[in-house]
């Protein structure tokens, strides 16, 4: 459980430090570079999200769809 | 106690979301889908041997494996489209989750089949035709 727990916190974190480069980025005028760097940081998160999506299917189909 | 664990990863999940709900909204759902994900699968190792005893269960009393595993097959289908639906809900999109319910549906009929037709057949069989 323990580590899950740090994942839920480094997307957390991730979240929050993109969401303040987007907006410091912002106000010194480089509208594109912000939003670049968001979708950077969601490519990020994406990455970890779709790992764990793949571990849960692999985890389902061991147990209810094959061992009858 | 395992339960304490997962009561509080949700708590702190759900206090993660409402932080990033504001800035970034779809990582804030991110954070609702890893969550479901890891709850499940803090509970999946009990649920194995929930199943292993049923199977065994039904092989003790010589039922046919096919019915055991179609139950499961069921329950699994159920489960995982229970899961994506209430996601899909949480996105704010209802219409999807229907949409996935009924595939759900569907798809646990389309098992269901083979076993109403030996029900069926086995009535027949007791009716003096």
């Amino acid at each position: 459980m323990l580590g899950e727990a740090t994942i839920l916190f480094q997307i957390a974190g991730i979240g929050i430090i993109v969401a303040m480069i987007h907006t410091i980025l912002k106000q010194m005028g480089k509208e594109d570079i912000a939003h670049f760097a968001t979708v950077v940081g969601f490519i990020i998160v994406m990455i970890i999200v779709i790992d764990e999506i793949a571990n849960l299917f692999q985890q389902i189909k061991s147990v209810f769809l094959f061992q009858g | 106690m395992e339960i304490f664990q997962i009561v509080s990863l949700g708590v702190v999940a759900s206090l993660l979301f409402i932080l990033l709900k504001d800035q970034k909204s779809s990582l804030a759902f991110i954070l609702i889908l890893i969550t479901g994900i890891f709850i499940f699968l803090s509970v999946i190792q009990q649920i194995a041997e929930v199943f292993s005893l049923i199977s065994n269960l039904g092989k003790k009393a010589s039922i046919n494996g096919i019915y055991i595993e179609t139950i499961l097959k069921i329950i699994g289908i159920a489960y995982i489209a229970d899961f994506g639906a209430h996601i899909t809900r949480d996105a704010g999109l209802s219409s999807v989750a229907a949409k996935i319910e009924l595939a759900g549906k569907i798809f646990i009929l389309v098992l269901a089949v083979p076993i109403l037709t030996a029900v069926i057949e086995t009535i027949l069989g007791f009716l003096p035709v």
